[in-house]
């Protein structure tokens, strides 16, 4: 590496900024290149959406993200995060509830899940051989473009044309039949998708949960079986598809990112909120902090979505005007809410037989993909749904680091919930009310449920937006629509991670991939940066 | 074959074209035109398919489904003649009103945004360039609108250089438009229209374009596709809305015309029972009569499911490619309504020459959405969304003196009920569009004389379209280009030798275009199996 490293406190070869998963990947990726990173967070605390807070006694909240599945295997291995003390548990099992009594069991015991499956539909437990042989066929198409910088198809530039080429391969090697079925796959709605295999509606919805987690989109809405694979691309020990939880909470995952970090000398500063990014003709020179205090460094990498980083961190002057209004275009939409409860014991769900494993994973309450696309419905108006889609985790289970002896914490994800109501503001009384609509909803499944509660942090879009910073609370920081994905992500023109303004990059997950716990963004950004570096060196 | 059954000499012909939609009819032209010996089966009384015109009430005629002629390419009307085959416009550059209750009633015409200006100046301003890039981008896709589309993954230097030319031609758009084209691709139409305007009328009204005829809503992605789509294909045909006179019935009878001079048989009242199979390959056809006939080449006008689950049957395909098909998604969500009228209409503060045009009842994008949503769960809308237009007042032959006909498109109305059966319902149905346009057009319910209503499942039966979708099979990017209807048909070949597609259920679908036909004709004469000399 051509870069010298200069220690002093104000200046430093690269700034991060934002302490969240993608930030921390990025910064030990150039830590560990040699330069002299420092990430900057506005919290008190690091981890971003990845976090494990302590909010009600001796009880750990992973409030933000809580499962741990899409981290790329070549970052855990590559930033050594076991090393530092990542250790990852995956699911035993998952159930889907229906209001009726009826559930379906998910067993990781393939002949055990064949049979759950045949309890509801024979035809349908064939057909789950042909659905989980062509998901994985979609994610094997997938996941080497995760890691790659998205070409620029209106560019005559070598690297782009290789890229080009490079895809276009690897579109061949499919084969004909296969290619139609791909393309039809990223082009349709995850209704339409599930209906090609399946006839028996629980099994339908327990699939289809997925294809609408952070999405402001119905099951039936194209495109929505593009994030159905999104949520499957994951792999725990190269178990493709398997959900787990991070020992700790999620915040274990950005702290150990965080120790790896410091073990190749890059620094972390939290309370140090950014107020601007400082640009002098048309180069980015650092950042000044709301305490006014300057930072200079010859890059400067933002982990932020691109509203925060270009309308609300930059001067507008100093940016392309088509650029700004594309970013302001670029649709960042909150649609899920979050509850996070202490329970003073295991709650009872007497449709689930007593010592199923299947609920020591993710617990869907739902009836029908009707149902799901009923509660987008609810969104659309401004209204969060009346009958929302709930996944639902009681780590503890699993994890007695997560709450204290006897007692319990448990994740409660909701789809949807809006980030503007219809009717007035966010207030302290309307979250009451959304709290109360979705602890009602798990209480029909639950008899023992409200007794238990001792404590529920109740999050909507609007709550998210005011700790983490994600715009509108969007998880993926920004949808994953077709108009957002790859080489669109996030502006077209903009997709290889560098800003308009030279030495600024982007690294959060509005850029390709998108979002998710999965550290690409800010592995692909750091490449991005290595490689710019490299040739100025020249 | 124990089914077949012996064919007279006198019924031997080199292709038989099941159906006599205007498809089938142009595919029938080009086949003809190409020396071979031709015979369109048509089940109907008249040939036309869904472009017929018919009485609904004594002395009241009316286009029974589509009701606008736009989408038809000029070289194909300029090939076929169709002009001195009696085809004539009774109306041309058809204005387009956006009708509402809460304000006056709003042209939508990017030529002339005066109106627009007065509602809002940044909307007025940005409607025609707007209209202009969407122009470039349509017509950046209309070579791939018409010509067949290319197998993909094949060795052929033909579907290589396809697929190429398709590449080079959004490549020529230049950097700003295809970062455009590409990204609203997939978008959704009221992205797209939030990013541009503010004006609710104007959006529904543009809104309306981007769903008619789909199972699409404003907030649908794939709706902007279905706007290009459209756009495209009315450019190729001179970006006008016009109506024939006569209605669509009159284009069918010149496509019918130009058929019968190129030397095609045409047999209506034929009803076709199934297609023959002889040694693995489509012979020739039954007709219900127990009549057959024998050919080289069976073409199907018919929708896909019907051609392979009905007419041909599923034990001659293997069990994906029945998969395929019966997961084909075909069912309408359009209506079509017919009012006979004693006086000519007046709605509010609409000009004459305004009436003359298409009035849409589509006031903003969450309305579209909103009457969406029902259809979703089987239940029609309460506020559904219009397109209306007067034919007799450019066509005053389509009524009796002094009397008028409305011809009204009607969406989101479901293919089948979640709960109770049309047979109850459409009156229901019939009133909520009535009082809709008696809202519009005050003292409209007290001229009226007679209605028609058709849901998608009487146009299912009547014009024997499985599902009764207009497009023949949902047009969505999942269902378009070498995937339409379904991968392994979507070169108008079948899996069966010397059976073919040339509906609107191939590539590039529905309205009444022709292009499928004319595909379907180039790809027959080009298949070895159907040389000349061979025949017979």
């Amino acid at each position: 590496m051509g870069v010298v490293k200069n220690g002093n406190g104000g200046r430093h070869d690269a700034i991060v900024i934002g302490a969240g998963h993608n930030g921390l990947v990025a910064a030990c990726y150039l830590a560990r290149a040699g330069l002299d990173v420092l990430v900057l967070e506005r919290n008190s605390y690091i981890g971003g959406a990845a976090v494990s807070r302590q909010l009600y006694e001796s009880f750990t909240y992973s409030n933000c993200s809580y499962v741990c599945s899409l981290l790329r295997t070549e970052i855990i291995r590559g930033l050594e995060l076991p090393r530092f003390g990542l250790q990852v548990i995956p699911y035993e099992g998952g159930c889907t509830m229906m209001r009726n009594g009826e559930h379906l069991a998910l067993y990781d015991n393939h002949d055990a899940l064949r049979r759950e499956i045949a309890r509801h539909s024979k035809r349908d437990a064939e057909a789950y051989e042909r659905y989980l042989r062509d998901m994985l066929r979609h994610c094997r198409f997938i996941k080497p473009l995760l890691l790659r910088e998205p070409p620029d198809p209106t560019s005559f530039k070598p690297r782009d044309i290789m890229e080009l080429l490079y895809l276009g391969r690897h579109f061949q090697r499919l084969g004909e039949e296969r290619m139609y079925d791909t393309l039809r796959f990223w082009t349709m709605s995850c209704a339409d998708f599930l209906d090609e295999y399946f006839e028996s509606d629980i099994v339908k919805a327990h699939l289809a949960g997925s294809s609408i987690i952070g999405t402001a989109l119905g099951p039936r809405s194209a495109g929505t079986a593009y994030v159905l694979l999104h949520h499957y691309m994951g792999s725990i020990d190269g178990a493709v598809g398997a959900w787990g939880f991070a020992r700790g909470g999620m915040g274990s995952i950005t702290k150990a990112l965080a120790a790896s970090l410091e073990a190749s000398g890059g620094t972390v500063r939290s309370a140090a909120p950014v107020e601007q990014i400082l640009v002098r003709n048309g180069r980015a020179y650092g950042v000044a902090l709301e305490s006014g205090e300057e930072i200079h460094a010859p890059v400067v990498v933002s982990n932020m979505d691109v509203r925060r980083t270009f309308l609300e961190s930059m001067d507008a002057k100093d940016l392309p005007v088509e650029f700004v209004e594309q970013v302001r275009n670029f649709k960042i939409r909150g649609s899920s809410g979050k509850l996070n409860i202490a329970l003073d014991g295991l709650p009872r769900f007497p449709a689930i037989p007593a010592g199923s494993p299947s609920t020591r994973g993710d617990m869907h309450v739902t009836d029908t993909i009707e149902m799901m696309e009923r509660a987008y419905d609810d969104w659309k108006e401004g209204r969060w749904s009346r009958a929302p889609y709930i996944d639902m985790l009681i780590p503890s289970q699993i994890d007695p680091t997560m709450a204290p002896d006897g007692k319990h914490y448990m994740s409660v994800f909701v789809q949807y919930c809006p980030y503007k109501l219809a009717d007035g503001e966010w207030n302290a009384e309307r979250r009451q009310a959304f709290g109360k609509t979705v602890i009602d909803t798990i209480a029909a499944h639950s008899p023992n449920f409200k007794d238990l509660i001792l404590h529920a942090e109740i999050r909507t879009p609007w709550d998210i937006e005011n700790e983490v910073g994600l715009t509108e609370g969007n998880i993926f920081q920004g949808e994953l629509t077709f108009d957002q994905l790859l080489f669109n992500r996030p502006i077209p023109g903009y997709a290889q991670y560098r800003a308009p303004v030279r030495g600024m990059y982007m690294c959060g997950s509005s850029t390709h991939p998108g979002g998710g716990v999965m550290g690409a963004p800010g592995a692909n950004a750091a490449g991005a940066i290595l490689r710019d570096l490299r040739k100025a060196a020249q | 074959m124990s089914r077949s059954s012996p064919v007279p000499a006198g019924n031997k012909y080199d292709c038989i074209v099941i159906g006599g939609g205007h498809n089938g009819l142009v595919c029938a032209t080009y086949l003809a035109r190409g020396g071979r010996s031709v015979l369109v089966l048509e089940a109907a009384g008249q040939v036309g398919g869904a472009a017929i015109t018919r009485e609904f009430s004594p002395g009241y005629r009316v286009s029974a489904c589509a009701h606008l002629l736009h989408l038809m390419p000029q070289s194909l009307v300029q090939e076929l003649s169709l002009a001195t085959h009696g085809l004539s416009l009774a109306s041309d550059r058809m204005p387009t009103t956006a009708l509402s209750m809460d304000s006056s009633p709003l042209p939508i015409d990017s030529a002339d945004v005066t109106a627009l200006a007065a509602r809002s100046a940044s909307d007025a301003a940005a409607f025609p360039l707007y209209s202009a890039r969407l122009r470039r981008l349509a017509e950046a896709l209309q070579p791939v609108l018409e010509s067949g589309p290319p197998r993909l993954g094949t060795d052929s230097w033909g579907d290589r250089a396809a697929l190429l030319r398709m590449g080079w031609r959004i490549r020529r758009l230049g950097r700003r438009d295809m970062r455009e084209l590409l990204r609203i691709g997939g978008m959704c139409v009221q992205d797209l229209l939030d990013e541009h305007f503010a004006t609710p009328l104007l959006k529904g009204a543009l809104g309306f374009d981007a769903v008619v005829g789909s199972n699409f809503a404003p907030r649908s992605p794939g709706s902007v596709f279905t706007l290009l789509y459209r756009l495209a294909a009315s450019g190729a045909a001179g970006g006008s809305l016009a109506m024939p006179t006569g209605g669509l019935g009159a284009l069918a009878q010149s496509l019918a015309r130009a058929a019968v001079e190129a030397g095609v048989v045409i047999r209506t009242e034929a009803p076709v029972e199934r297609i023959l199979v002889q040694e693995d390959r489509a012979a020739g056809v039954v007709l219900r009569s127990g009549e057959s006939f024998s050919a080289r080449a069976v073409i199907s006008n018919a929708d896909p499911k019907t051609t392979f689950l009905s007419l041909l049957g599923s034990e001659h395909l293997d069990t994906g490619f029945v998969r395929r098909i019966k997961h084909l998604r075909a069912r309408g969500l359009t209506a079509k309504m017919h009012l006979a009228l004693d006086r000519l209409p007046s709605f509010n503060g609409l000009d004459g020459a305004a009436l003359r045009g298409r009035l849409l009842v589509s006031p903003s994008l969450e309305y579209i959405e909103r009457a969406f949503n029902h259809a979703k769960y089987g239940e029609f809308s309460l506020a559904p969304i219009l397109e209306v237009t007067v034919p007799t007042v450019a066509d005053p032959g389509l009524a009796p003196a002094g009397r008028h006909v409305l011809s009204v498109i009607v969406q989101y109305v479901p293919y089948q009920l979640a709960t109770g059966d049309w047979e109850q319902q459409k009156e229901r149905l019939a009133e909520i569009v009535v009082d809709i346009l008696d809202n519009h057009a005050p003292g409209l319910r007290n001229s009226l004389t007679a209605t028609e209503l058709l849901t998608p499942a009487d146009i299912e039966r009547e014009f024997r379209i499985s599902g009764g979708h207009w497009h023949h099979a949902e047009l969505a990017l999942d269902q378009f280009l070498m995937v339409r209807p379904v991968p392994g048909a979507a070169q108008y070949g079948t899996p069966l030798p010397g059976l073919f597609l040339c509906g609107a259920g191939t590539h590039p679908g529905g309205g009444v275009m022709g292009v499928a036909g004319h595909n379907a004709a180039r790809q027959v004469l080009k298949s070895p199996a159907h040389a000349r000399g061979e025949a017979a």
